[in-house]
């Protein structure tokens, strides 16, 4: 495969980066609006002859990929919201337990069965961790059919790299996009830590342990909390990844995401007034220190969540002075761009 | 107008159901077994899981939860412990309740929780776009199993006998046979089980190579058979009751 520009569907490409990268084990189970990737893999995993598994529920396929990961295989599996929601147990304990993974979580309109309109509604479950226990994960929020390629194949660097769960923030819509994009070929970093860890039989070897339970002494799970703070604090140092588009002289920077960045950038170019984009594409870390260095002081979050992404934007903005306001939709309404226009208008009188 | 009639939301007819869809079939026979049974919507609860059948349920005028995706067992047990003045059913598909909620069938049917459950088995997760379930037959393809289903089926007759309970077989041809048992497990005082033979020619049978809905139904006049005796499992090709 060699740099080929091709008309694809965003769960196809989901699919087609993990297996390039080298994915050793999928597990799923059908929902929608992220079948297609599931049945990409049900396909191509096998065309690979590598192993697929259409898990009994989601609970079991994270469960799978905990196996798989402390096996040492490059593991997957996607999901969209309220599956995502049942996997959140199975994350904390890989996350615990220190191994890599990749989650795809191809969010929809909640909560409960809500509908299966693409959605942004599952932030703060990704970036907060989700599941019980003090953990992160990287999350990445891609906002193209281009970008699902690229951060799906990155992301089991970034896993095997911090030894940490990595999610792929998407939504319905990217999901189901056709878009043309080029496939490159997948180089693996050369400086990746081996799995010394893995459970791979210890012939020659002590017996590898993996475990989230720290009883005694009475401190031990505070020192694993705190080991996994410091792994935490690494990669906010070295992962923050964003897109800037007029933020400098901008009267006003928008602060958006995801499928939602694409309508700012319309909303950009068809604006006379000096306008800015910020938008984050790691969830977790957030950019926090690249949107505090903007020099505007005014700040207009766009996003497809009743208030969600603002916290973040308001946590780095703290003791500036800069103002911050909202446009929030839920239940998997994408805000338009005339609502947009006229917020601007009135944030700019 | 038949008085069963007045069990359903005649309102919201037609059905979000494909055409020849073996869903209707179950939604009447539950209806008019009911009726049969002067249950009614004072004395009666359906409980939904999640799936093109799971939205059986909101075609019934009777008070009625849409429960999440595997759970509607455990949500109806909860319903009937709090109050066992009610009726409790359940209807769903065979991913729901084979699947991701085989769990909780194994645990109901240990406990013999009054509830009585219809499991629609189409043999294929329908509203999620065809892909194998856990009774899609081996080597079936889907689209989850683009070179053939590589597993044999789950059997639940036997989970439900295990613990005594009624296990009931019929399909969607054999209407009355349906409302027959359907009735029989109504009346049953501890857990109950239909497993109703249903079609999905939108997910499955059109994969398969089959014509036309009505080719499905007409393969289960073809294979199924009436069993006699209500003591004995039923053979895969049987249709009947056993509570043993
Ligand atoms: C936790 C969760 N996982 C997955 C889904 C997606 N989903 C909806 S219906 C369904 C399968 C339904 O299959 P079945 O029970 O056989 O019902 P049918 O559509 O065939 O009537 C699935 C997997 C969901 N709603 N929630
Ligand atoms: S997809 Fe299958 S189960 Fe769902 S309504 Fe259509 S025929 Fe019925
Ligand atoms: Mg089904």
């Amino acid at each position: 495969m060699t740099n080929k520009k091709v008309l694809k569907k965003g769960n196809h490409v989901i699919g087609a980066a993990a297996i390039e990268a080298g994915c050793e084990f999928y597990a799923g189970y059908p929902i929608t609006p992220q079948n297609e990737l599931t049945e990409y893999m049900a396909k191509h995993m096998v065309l690979n002859k590598r192993p697929f598994v259409q898990a009994e529920s989601e609970v079991s396929a994270i469960n799978m990929v905990f196996g798989a990961s402390a096996a040492g295989a490059r593991a997957m599996t996607s999901s969209s919201s309220p599956g995502i929601s049942l996997k959140q147990e199975g994350i904390s304990y890989i996350a615990g337990a220190n191994l890599p993974c990749v989650i795809v979580n191809m969010v929809r309109g909640g909560p409960g069965l809500g509908n299966i309109a693409g959605a942004q509604s599952d932030y703060f479950q990704a970036t907060r961790g989700g599941g019980h226990g003090d953990y992160r994960l990287i999350v990445l929020g891609p906002n193209s059919v281009q970008e699902l390629y690229d951060y799906t194949m990155k992301s089991f660097d970034l896993a095997d790299k911090y030894r940490i769960p990595v999610m792929i923030l998407g939504d319905g819509y990217l999901g189901q996009m056709m878009e043309s994009l080029t496939l490159h070929k997948y180089a693996k970093p050369k400086n990746l830590p081996k799995k010394t860890w893995a459970l791979t039989g210890c012939k020659g070897r002590n017996p590898n342990v993996i475990k989230t339970l720290y009883l005694t002494p009475e401190d031990a799970l505070e020192k694993h909390n705190l080991e996994l703070n410091v792994k935490y604090e690494k990669i906010k140092k070295e992962l923050q990844l964003f897109e800037t588009i007029n933020v400098q002289n901008a009267e006003l920077v928008i602060v958006a995401y995801g499928t939602v960045s694409r309508v700012v950038k319309n909303v950009i170019e068809s604006s006379d007034k000096k306008i800015g984009l910020f938008r984050p594409i790691s969830l977790w870390p957030f950019p926090e220190n690249a949107l505090r260095n903007l020099k505007c002081k005014k700040f207009l979050v766009v996003e497809m969540s009743l208030g969600q992404m603002v916290e973040d934007v308001k946590l780095s903005l703290f003791g500036t002075d800069a103002s911050v306001d909202l446009i929030a939709r839920p239940g998997g309404m994408i805000p338009t761009e005339e609502e947009i226009h006229k917020k601007i208008k009135l944030m700019l009188k | 107008m038949q008085d069963y009639l007045t069990l359903l939301k005649l309102k919201k007819l037609p059905t979000t159901w494909c055409p020849g869809c073996g869903n209707g079939l179950v939604v009447k026979a539950l209806a008019q077994a009911m009726h049969e049974l002067k249950m009614n919507k004072h004395n009666t609860v359906i409980v939904s899981g999640i799936g093109c059948n799971g939205r059986s349920a909101g075609y019934f005028n009777l008070e009625s939860i849409h429960t999440l995706h595997g759970r509607a067992i455990p949500v109806a047990e909860g319903i009937k412990t709090a109050n066992p003045k009610l009726n409790v059913i359940v209807l769903s598909g065979d991913g729901d309740l084979l699947a991701i909620g085989g769990n909780h069938l194994l645990h109901a049917s240990r406990r013999k929780t009054n509830i009585t459950v219809i499991c629609v088995n189409n043999r294929i997760y329908g509203m999620t776009g065809g892909q194998a379930s856990p009774t899609t037959p081996l080597n079936a393809k889907t689209a989850s199993t683009p070179f053939g289903n590589e597993f044999p089926e789950i059997d639940v007759q036997p989970v439900v006998l295990a613990n005594n309970n009624l296990y009931a077989r019929s399909t969607v041809y054999h209407f009355d046979h349906l409302k027959q048992v359907i009735k029989k497990a109504l009346l049953d005082k501890e857990f109950s089980f239909v497993e109703v033979m249903s079609n999905c020619y939108q997910g499955y049978g059109k994969k398969a190579g089959y014509m036309h809905p009505y080719e499905i139904i007409m393969d289960f006049k073809k294979n199924y058979n009436m069993s006699r005796s209500h003591k004995k499992e039923l053979k895969k090709n049987e249709i009947g009751f056993v509570k043993k």
